[in-house]
């Protein structure tokens, strides 16, 4: 089931790369993410409004309500990373005034926007009619938007959606999503769209995204086999690529995920493990659990450095930040609203710090994992204030090993190979270590108290 | 030799008293308060705005907890963060780790930004036995959406404020909250005026030192406090310089030293506006203190209250009009933009409000420091090139 694709080479580069394996649902992935752009460069040529918004608990369905074409600015500055565009429009935004201690993604957006609007697939990237700031998870996406409304013009929607500050969702935090919903953002884009909100509208697509959300679940639940059929970091990234961005509640993110999910059960079948860039992964010698996004300048050189050492992601907490699934949310068609707001409440970085080490404790017993590793990003606060705390009371909870490396999103000038893949080696000859002590004196049990 | 206490004018003495406060990182004043009677409790708040009035109503001290300054080595807070993280958590993180808080019942945590807000939920894991709560401030301003929502919160600490006590905080005792809260922002912007009246009288190192003692006080003993300075200050003649009248913005949340401050005036600069400790500020006119208190409050917070780069501005032609108006109403020449390194609100609102001033002329620098920060040369350089840019512009 596994094409092997020749990439193009990059200019300049004197060696040609080796194909790239991916699985066919990957590529399929790549299709939709690329057909995204194709459709938001003709929106404004065929008389639609494009939204941009975030990631974490967005509102594709409620967007798709108004006909919008939808863009994703934290997808938009990982794709400039991964096609190593990002590195002079972050550059380009500081030289223009913002600071270099702030988040990349907003810097490469701004380079990005400064350099003529031009998305990462060379195609055009219209001006958004509307900057919905569904404010889930990070203060700076708040900024984000302001500034580019600052530069660009356009007009913000904000949906402030509280924080979980106690570890759950107070029935006040929904009813005060739900009523931004409907008295400040469903009249927003009646505005700016010139349709009519249609609910019914709203419960189809909602009826549509529970199918993919179902898929996806089976798909990284997968990885509680051993081997596991897939890397629930490095590849979930492209799992979760339609989902979590402008495809949840469409027909064709079903079939994605229907691909998919038949893809990894036939792995499963075989007893294979994942599908790397090099092929096959080879045998599984390590199990993890990752927290922090990856990189995304060097996304192929830090995957290798895991499944080169037979390292495989069993579940990562990055896979979740737009929507926590498998811990039971569905989007509900039969209360669109509510569920919306569960939705955007429910998301990872929108957890408290018990939450989160909870979830991630819970992911190492249930996957027999060896241990966690935290990918501390520098752009990224929400995710890392606190990770070292974090470390330590899983470490402490469940007696496992936990590693910290340092990286950054899109900036490439925090991206250090040598010290990423010293330490991984450091922190790969520590599991085994523990292995050998276990061996002869096993971990007392330590009790892990479920997420939520 | 000292000089003997009846010699050092009056204004000099209440500056005196409140820089042992602000140096005391052992809170005594919160202890000594504790102990003046059983079963008093404390309950400290971060950056920017709490509504303070909910602890005092209580028969509780609110404590305001700004880091540590550059007064503490932070040993075991920096084990807790990484190297590009601001100061102000892992010297908060410090203080707590070597019990310099245990005076503190509770803690509360504003929704300002990532890191404080991650910080609650350290501390909940840190810190198991005490009170511990985010404060989610609304970022919708309609009084029947974000209105209701900010109640909502407030009410959830007026009831555990009230379970700890033993009793709930009833509406009288927070009308009288908020009234003599209400007293103290009234002093607080005469001292304000003041001081932009006459810096030379009031310099801002001295305001600082006086907004900090209101972070250990008795709100009631602050605001006597700061009406005994303006009398004082008044009586000793002071001498008026040529220097430039500025603003400073970005400074809401972790504080810059105090010789900072020092450094900018030296420099030569009159700080005649600022963000520093705007818990003090944030609301900007009295609370009625005759209807509900919870809606009262919430509607000052909604239509009344200072705008800062935690609080999202809904409109595009909305960003810049407080600064430009404080820039107006203090008369000042020029702003300095002083954030804390890896703050983001702060660095990320910081090149829309350079936009917004340059587009009305105003003259601004910036820089960056953390509140440990120890090297002021180059600081009072830039600070004093500015000032003279500005002497320059206007001789011009």
């Amino acid at each position: 089931m596994n094409t092997p694709i020749a990439m193009p080479t990059p200019t300049g580069s004197a060696k040609r790369p080796p194909p790239v394996q991916k699985e066919d649902a990957m590529w399929l992935q790549k299709e939709l993410i690329n057909a995204n752009y194709a459709d938001l460069a003709r929106a404004h040529g065929q008389g639609r409004k494009v939204a941009a918004t975030f990631v974490p608990g967005n509102l594709n369905e409620l967007l798709m309500c108004f006909d919008f074409a939808r863009s994703l600015p934290e997808t938009n500055a990982l794709q400039n990373g991964m096609r190593k565009k990002s590195g002079k429009m972050i550059m380009d935004a500081e030289r223009e005034g913002q600071s270099e201690d702030v988040c990349t993604y907003v810097k490469a957006d701004l380079g990005m926007l400064q350099a003529g609007e031009v998305g990462p697939t060379g195609e055009p990237m219209p001006r958004p009619d509307l900057l919905l700031l569904s404010y889930t998870g990070c203060f700076t996406f708040m900024k984000w938007f302001e500034l580019v409304r600052h530069k660009y013009g356009g007009e913000t929607v904000m949906l402030h959606v509280p924080y979980q500050g106690e570890g759950k969702i107070a029935p006040n935090m929904r009813d005060y999503v739900v009523k931004q919903l409907k008295e400040t953002v469903i009249p927003a884009l009646e505005r700016v769209s010139g349709v009519k909100f249609d609910i019914d509208r709203l419960r189809q697509y909602m009826r549509e995204s529970v199918k993919a959300e179902e898929d996806l679940v089976a798909v990284l639940q997968s990885a509680k086999h051993r081997p596991s059929p897939i890397d629930g970091y490095f590849g979930a990234v492209y799992y979760i690529g339609p989902i979590f961005t402008a495809f949840r509640g469409t027909p064709e993110a079903t079939q994605y995920y229907r691909t998919l999910r038949a893809e990894i059960e036939e792995r499963v079948r075989l007893g294979k493990g994942p599908v790397t860039p090099d092929g096959d992964m080879g045998e599984e010698k390590y199990r993890l659990v990752v927290e922090g996004p990856p990189n995304w300048t060097s996304f192929r050189d830090f995957w290798r450095m895991f499944y080169e050492e037979g390292a495989v992601v069993v579940s990562s907490t990055y896979a979740k930040v737009g929507g926590l699934y498998d811990f039971g949310f569905r989007h509900d068609p039969e209360h669109p609203l509510e569920s919306l707001a569960e939705y955007c409440l429910g998301c990872y970085t929108n957890l408290n710090l018990p939450s989160r080490v909870d979830m991630i404790c819970k992911y190492i017993d249930e996957y027999q994992a060896d241990g966690l590793l935290i990918n501390s990003i520098k752009s990224c606060n929400s995710f890392s204030a606190g990770q070292l705390l974090m470390l330590r009371e899983v470490e402490r909870r469940t007696g496992k090993p936990a590693a910290f490396i340092e990286t950054d999103l899109v900036d490439p000038r925090y991206f250090s190979a040598a010290n990423v893949k010293n330490r991984l080696e450091s922190y790969f000859q520590m599991i085994r270590q523990k292995r050998l002590a276990h061996a002869d004196a096993p971990a007392p049990f330590v009790p892990i108290t479920p997420a939520h | 030799m000292d000089t003997p206490a009846a010699e050092v004018p009056e204004v000099l003495r209440i500056v005196q008293r409140c820089e042992a406060l602000f140096e005391d990182l052992h809170f005594n004043a919160v202890k000594d308060w504790k102990a003046a009677a059983p079963g008093r409790k404390a309950i400290g708040y971060m950056p920017v705005y709490v509504p303070r009035e909910l602890i005092h109503a209580a028969g509780y001290l609110p404590v305001g907890i700004l880091g540590g300054g550059d007064q503490i080595e932070v040993i075991q807070g920096d084990a807790y963060y990484q190297s590009y993280i601001c100061r102000i958590p892992r010297s908060t993180i410090e203080l707590g780790l070597t019990g310099r808080l245990d005076c503190l019942d509770g803690m509360l945590f504003p929704s300002i930004c990532d890191v404080i807000r991650n910080l609650s939920g350290m501390w909940q894991i840190l810190f198991k036995d005490k009170y511990v709560r985010y404060v989610d401030v609304p970022q919708n301003y309609q009084d029947e959406v974000g209105g209701v929502f900010y109640q909502q919160e407030m009410q959830h600490i007026r009831d555990d404020l009230g379970r700890m006590r033993g009793s709930p905080i009833t509406d009288e005792e927070l009308n009288a909250s908020i009234r003599v809260y209400n007293d103290n922002r009234q002093v607080i912007r005469d001292l304000y005026a003041y001081r932009a009246a006459k810096p030379w009288q009031a310099p801002t190192s001295e305001v600082y030192l006086l907004l900090r003692a209101g972070m250990v006080l008795p709100v009631e003993a602050h605001t006597a406090l700061v009406r005994d300075y303006l009398a004082a200050a008044e009586k000793l003649a002071r001498p008026r310089r040529d220097n430039a009248r500025i603003v400073i913005n970005g400074s809401f949340c972790e504080q810059p030293p105090l010789a900072l401050i020092k450094s900018i005036e030296m420099a030569g600069c009159y700080i005649v506006d600022d963000d520093f400790i705007l818990v003090t500020r944030w609301l900007l006119d009295d609370v009625p203190t005759d209807g509900d208190p919870l809606a009262e409050l919430s509607r000052a917070f909604l239509h009344r209250s200072a705008s800062t780069a935690a609080k999202y501005d809904a409109r595009r032609e909305d960003k810049g009009v407080f600064l430009m108006k404080q820039v107006k109403t203090s008369g000042a020449e020029g702003v300095v933009f002083a954030a804390p390194s890896f703050c983001d609100p702060a660095l990320l609102e910081r090149p829309m409000l350079q936009d917004v001033l340059s587009r009305h002329g105003i003259p601004h620098t910036a820089f960056k420091y953390a509140e440990n920060t120890g090297q002021m040369a180059p600081i009072r350089e830039q600070a004093g090139t500015f000032a003279d840019s500005i002497k320059l512009w206007n001789a011009a």
